[in-house]
C-alpha cells in the first residue's frame, strides 16, 4: 500500500467529513484521468477547507487535480501522479450579482446552467455557450477555455472575466482582479488561470462582466458546393460593418453529425428542420438587433452570399434557430460520440488562411484513411475531429501519424495546434499540446512560482508542466 | 554614473542617442503624475538588439533600467525611481507590418498611439485603446499600463487589443508570446505582461488587433442642473442594457475650467454633463441614440444635444481629452485619483466625494469614465505649501478607501506605478502581495528592471515621497 493510499482517505475524511470522502473503488472511478485512478476524491464545501486539503497534499507530496463535473477532465496529457481529486461541485453559490453593474462573482462549481438561469432573470447572460452545455461548470469552463461560437462578437473569458480567487499549491488563498469592469490593479494573474487546466492552482472563485441578452436573433445559413465559397463570404462578411455574433463555417460530414439524433442526451436535442442541407459547406451565422437591423443584417448577407456564389441561403427565426444553435453548441461532444477513437484536433490560423489550412487538413486525413469532420471559427480556429470505426491499435498508429503531420505543418499557416480530446492511448505516441516553444521557459517559472511542490494536475499541461 | 558605461552605451548607439548630463536629465525626471524621480542617464535604443545589449550592460554595472514611452502616465511607472538608466522607446518608431484582411498590426513599442490607428484609417479600420494622450502616448506605454479611454467602454482596454508580444527579459534573452494567430497553447503571458508595469520585460514588438471602425455615431452632450440626475443617468443607462461606444461624465467645475479653455458650448451654469456616444449600424445608432436621450430626460436633463456633424463631434471630444490640460491653466500642481466603483455606487460616491474634499477644505473637480465607473476625482494644491500636499493625499487616500468600501478598485487605467503602491494594502493580503512579487522576481530575479514600483516599499510615504516642483502655467499638461 502507498503512503497515499494509506494516508489520503483517512486525513481528508477528517477535513470535509466522512460524508463528503469518496473512497469506493466504483465511485472513485468516476474521478479517473485517463485511465489513473485516485486514492479519495474530497468534496469540500468550502474554500477553508481546499486550503487544508492542498496543504495536506503539499506536505505529504501527493498529487491533486481538481474538477468540477468532469465533463473536460480528458483535456490534458495523463497525470504523472494521481492521488487526490478536489470536486468542487458543492461550491456552487452565487456569492454577489448587481445586476445594475452587469458584474457577477461565483463560486467554481456553480453549473453553468443554473446560472445562466439566474442571469435570464435580469435579462442578462455570460456568452459561455460550452460544449457539454447541461454539465459544465464555471470552474472547468474556465480552467479549460473552451471556446464557444460566441468568441467571433464576446471574445474568450479573457475578455470577461475580471477577477477569481484561487488557492496556490501551496494552500495560499489568494485573489486577483476585482468585481469591476475596469482595473489594473497588481499584476492580473486571473489571465494565467484561465487555460491552465488547474496546474497553477484551484480556482474557488470567478467574477464576470456580464451582458445584457439580445431580445430578438436571426440565424443566417449560406449553402456551398465547397469550401472555398464559404470562406470567401467569411472575408466579405470581416471586411463590412456587420457585427454578426457568431460565424461558424462546417464541412457536410461536420453537418451531418451535428444533425445526426442518438440516444446520448446531446444526441437526443431538438433537430433542425429540413431547412439544413447535410450535403453543403454551410456558413452559419448568427445576428441580432430592432427590426431594421434584422433587416439589414438580411439583406447585406444575401447579397454577400450571393457575391460568393452561394447555391442558397436563408434566414431562420429564433425558435427554429435555438435546435440549430444548441447543436452547434454540441459539436465536440456530438463528434466524440461518432466514433470510438474519436480525435479532436484544434488549430489556429490568421483569418484568410482559414481555407487553406483546411484544405491541408482534409488532404491529411485522407492520406492516413481517416474519416474527418471539420468546422471553423471565423475569428480563425479550426477544429478537425478525426473519427476512425474502430479503436484499435492500427487506428490509433494512423491516428499518430496524422496528428504528427498535422502538429508538422502548422507552422506553415502561422499557427497553433493542440489536441484537446483524443483516446488515451494516443496519448503514449503523442504529446496533445505540441512541441514548446521559446517561452516554454517563462511558462516553467510560473508553475514554480504557484506550485513549487508540483503537486496540482502534475505532467498534465504543456511541456509536462 | 560610471564613465566607463557611458562610454559603452555611445559606443553602441552613437553620441546622439546617450544623455547624462543634469540639464538634459531633468526632462526625464517626472511624467504625467506629481512624482519625481531622476534618472543617471537616458538611452535611445532603435532595434531590438539595443535593447538586448543595454540590458546586458545594466546587468554587468548592476544599475537599474527602466522603459518609457512619451511619459504621459500619471502613476510614475515610467519614472527612474532608484536611478540608473531610462530607457527610451520613442526611436523604435516603426509600425512593422499591417494585415487590413485579417485586421493586425505589428508595431513598435515607440508608436504614437493615434499613429496606429491614422495609419489604416483608408481601410475603415482602426486601433481600438483611445487614452486621452494618445496624440503624444505611445502603444508601448500603452501596452505596460494596460492602457484604457473613453471608448473602452464598449471595445475593451488594451490588453484585449493584444495578441502577442516581443519581450528583452531582464536577463537579456529575447522571447516572444502569443502570436498573430489566437489560442496559442499554454498559459496566457501575454495576458500576464499587459499591465505589468513595465517590471517583467522590456516589450519591443507588439502584434495588436485592429477593428472596425463603424459606419455611423452620434455622439449626445446631456446637461444637468444636479450632479445627483446626471450619474443616475449613468446607472439606469447602464442598467438597461445599452451600451454606449463612451459615456463620459464632467461635473460644473471641471466643465467651466474647460470652457475657458476649449469653448465647446458646454453650458457654465449647469451642474454636469455626460458626453455619450452610441456607433454601428446606421439602423442601429438612431434608436439608440434616442433611448439614451430619453433616458435623460427622464432623470430631468435640461437639453440633451446631438452632434450635428463630425466636427461638432471632434469639438466636444476635443474638450474632454483635453480637459486636464485645462486644469493645468488653473494650478500650478493637481493630484488625481483614478479609483473604479461599481456603476450602481456612482451617485453615492459623488457625493461622498464631495464631503471628504470639504473635510480637507477642497473643491474635488470630476471629469471621468463614467459608464465604466472609472473615477478621476482633480484636487488642485499648491505644491510649495507642503501641508497642502500633504492634505491633498490625504483626500484622495480616502476616495480611494471608499472606493474599495464599495467593491471597487485602486486603479482603473493609470497604474500603481511609484504612486500608489503603499496603497496597495488596502486591497491585497500580504499572502497576495508576495504571489505577486515572486511572479515579478521570476521573470526579473535581480529586481533591476523598473524597481521600485507596485509593491510598498515598507517605508511610510513621507519618508520615500519626493516633493512635486511647482510648474508654472502648464499649458500642455498631460491628459487622461
Amino acid at each position: 500500500m502507498t503512503t497515499a493510499a494509506r494516508i489520503v482517505p483517512d486525513r481528508v475524511g477528517e477535513i470535509v467529513g466522512a460524508e463528503f470522502l469518496v473512497a469506493d473503488p466504483a465511485r472513485l472511478a468516476t474521478y479517473e484521468v485517463d485511465g489513473v485512478r485516485p486514492c479519495a476524491a474530497a468534496r469540500p464545501e468550502t474554500a477553508e477547507q481546499i486550503v487544508e486539503l492542498v496543504r495536506l497534499a503539499a506536505a505529504e507530496k501527493l498529487a491533486a487535480i481538481p474538477c468540477g463535473a468532469r465533463t473536460k477532465l480528458r483535456i490534458g496529457m495523463p497525470p504523472r501522479k494521481y492521488d487526490l481529486a478536489i470536486d468542487l461541485t458543492r461550491l456552487n453559490r452565487v456569492l454577489a450579482y448587481d445586476p445594475g453593474d452587469l458584474t457577477l462573482g461565483v463560486e467554481a462549481g456553480i453549473p453553468l446552467c443554473k446560472l445562466q438561469s439566474v442571469l435570464a432573470e435580469h435579462d442578462q447572460f455570460l456568452p459561455l455557450a460550452v460544449p457539454f452545455f447541461q454539465q459544465a461548470t464555471i470552474g472547468g469552463t474556465i480552467a479549460t477555455n473552451v471556446d464557444t461560437p460566441l468568441r467571433q462578437l464576446y471574445g474568450t473569458a479573457r475578455d470577461y472575466v475580471l477577477g477569481m480567487e484561487f488557492i496556490s499549491g501551496e494552500g495560499v488563498r489568494t485573489k486577483s482582479g476585482a468585481r469591476v469592469v475596469k482595473n489594473v490593479t497588481g499584476y492580473d494573474l486571473h489571465k494565467l488561470m484561465i487555460g491552465s487546466i488547474g496546474t497553477l492552482g484551484v480556482i474557488t472563485r470567478v467574477n464576470f462582466k456580464t451582458f445584457p441578452r439580445p431580445h430578438v436573433s436571426r440565424g443566417f445559413l449560406a449553402y456551398f458546393a465547397d469550401a472555398a465559397g464559404a470562406f470567401e463570404l467569411r472575408g466579405r462578411i470581416a471586411a463590412s460593418p456587420l457585427a454578426v455574433s457568431t460565424l461558424e463555417i462546417l464541412s457536410p460530414q461536420a453537418a451531418q453529425i451535428v444533425a445526426r439524433n442518438t440516444s446520448s442526451e446531446v444526441g437526443s436535442l431538438p433537430l433542425p428542420g429540413e431547412w439544413f442541407s447535410t450535403s453543403h459547406w454551410i456558413l452559419a451565422a448568427a445576428f441580432s438587433g430592432n427590426e431594421r437591423v434584422l433587416g439589414r443584417y438580411t439583406t447585406d448577407l444575401t447579397r454577400m452570399a450571393e457575391e460568393s456564389h452561394a447555391e442558397n441561403s436563408l434566414v431562420i427565426g429564433d425558435a427554429e434557430r435555438h435546435s440549430l444553435w444548441g447543436r452547434l453548441r454540441e459539436a465536440l461532444p456530438l463528434m466524440l460520440e461518432s466514433s470510438p477513437a474519436a480525435t479532436i484536433v484544434r488549430l489556429s490560423t490568421l483569418p484568410t488562411r482559414l481555407g487553406e489550412m483546411i484544405a491541408r487538413l482534409q488532404q491529411i486525413a485522407e492520406q492516413h484513411e481517416l474519416p474527418a469532420a471539420l468546422f471553423a471559427r471565423g475569428v480563425g480556429v479550426v477544429y478537425c475531429a478525426l473519427l476512425p470505426p474502430s479503436s484499435g491499435g492500427e487506428a490509433i498508429r494512423r491516428l499518430a501519424r496524422a496528428c504528427g503531420k498535422i502538429f508538422e505543418s502548422s507552422p506553415s499557416f502561422d499557427g497553433r495546434a493542440m489536441i484537446p480530446w483524443c483516446p488515451a492511448a494516443l496519448k503514449r505516441e503523442i504529446n496533445i499540446w505540441g512541441a514548446t516553444r521559446d517561452d516554454f521557459a517563462l511558462m516553467q517559472k510560473m508553475k514554480t512560482v504557484f506550485d513549487p511542490h508540483g503537486i496540482l494536475s502534475t505532467g498534465r499541461f504543456v511541456g509536462g508542466l | 554614473m560610471d564613465s566607463k558605461l557611458l562610454r559603452e552605451l555611445e559606443s553602441l548607439l552613437g553620441p546622439g542617442s546617450v544623455l547624462h548630463k543634469p540639464e538634459d536629465l531633468i526632462l526625464y525626471e517626472y511624467d504625467g503624475s506629481v512624482e519625481i524621480a531622476r534618472p543617471d542617464c537616458v538611452v535611445f535604443p532603435r532595434s531590438t538588439a539595443h535593447v538586448v545589449k543595454i540590458v546586458e550592460l545594466a546587468n554587468r554595472f548592476q544599475i537599474p533600467m527602466v522603459g518609457r514611452g512619451a511619459g504621459t502616465g500619471l502613476s510614475g511607472g515610467a519614472l527612474a525611481r532608484l536611478g540608473g538608466m531610462q530607457v527610451v522607446f520613442s526611436r523604435m518608431n516603426q509600425i512593422l507590418e499591417i494585415d487590413i484582411e485579417n485586421q493586425r498590426a505589428v508595431v513598435q513599442p515607440g508608436v504614437v498611439n493615434s499613429d496606429l490607428s491614422r495609419s489604416v484609417e483608408h481601410a475603415g479600420l482602426h486601433y481600438a485603446p483611445d487614452p486621452s494622450s494618445q496624440k503624444a502616448c505611445t502603444i508601448g506605454g500603452n501596452v505596460s499600463e494596460n492602457a484604457g479611454g473613453p471608448h473602452t467602454l464598449a471595445y475593451g482596454v488594451t490588453a484585449n487589443h493584444v495578441l502577442g508580444l516581443e519581450l528583452v527579459m531582464p536577463t537579456g534573452e529575447v522571447i516572444r508570446v502569443g502570436g498573430k494567430a489566437l489560442d496559442s497553447p499554454g498559459y496566457d503571458l501575454t495576458g500576464l505582461f499587459v499591465g505589468s508595469e513595465g517590471t517583467f520585460a522590456f516589450v519591443t514588438e507588439i502584434i495588436v488587433k485592429l477593428t472596425r471602425s463603424p459606419e455611423a455615431v452620434k455622439t449626445l452632450l446631456a446637461v444637468f442642473d444636479r450632479v445627483d440626475d446626471a450619474t443616475e443617468t449613468v446607472v439606469e443607462i447602464t442598467a438597461r442594457g445599452i451600451t454606449p461606444a463612451a459615456c463620459e461624465m464632467l461635473d460644473g467645475w471641471t466643465i467651466r475650467a474647460v470652457e475657458a479653455w476649449v469653448h465647446a458650448g458646454f453650458p457654465l451654469d449647469s451642474a454636469a454633463v455626460l458626453l455619450l456616444e452610441v456607433d454601428g449600424l446606421r439602423e442601429a445608432v438612431e434608436p439608440h441614440a434616442d433611448e439614451i436621450a430619453e433616458v435623460c430626460k427622464l432623470h430631468h436633463a435640461r437639453e440633451v444635444r446631438v452632434a450635428r456633424d463630425a466636427k461638432e463631434r471632434e469639438l466636444l471630444w476635443k474638450a474632454r481629452k483635453n480637459a486636464f490640460g485645462a486644469v493645468g491653466r488653473l494650478s500650478p500642481t493637481y493630484y488625481t485619483q483614478d479609483g473604479v466603483i461599481p456603476r450602481t455606487k456612482l451617485p453615492a460616491t459623488l457625493r461622498r466625494i464631495e464631503e471628504i474634499g470639504k473635510k480637507y477644505g477642497f473643491e474635488v473637480g470630476n471629469i471621468f469614465h463614467a459608464g465604466d465607473g472609472n473615477l478621476h476625482p482633480i484636487i488642485l494644491f499648491d505644491a510649495r505649501d507642503p501641508t497642502q500636499f500633504e492634505r491633498a493625499v490625504a483626500t484622495s487616500d480616502e476616495i480611494i478607501k471608499w472606493c474599495i468600501e464599495v467593491g471597487g478598485a485602486i486603479t482603473g487605467e493609470h497604474g500603481v506605478g511609484m504612486e500608489k503602491d503603499r496603497l496597495m494594502p488596502l486591497l491585497f493580503s500580504e499572502d497576495e502581495l508576495n504571489l505577486m512579487r515572486r511572479v515579478r522576481d521570476a521573470f526579473n530575479p535581480r529586481g533591476l528592471l523598473n524597481p521600485g514600483k507596485i509593491f510598498p516599499s515598507g517605508k511610510g510615504c513621507g519618508e520615500i515621497r519626493i516633493r512635486p516642483l511647482p510648474v508654472k502655467g502648464a499649458d500642455v499638461a498631460p491628459t487622461t
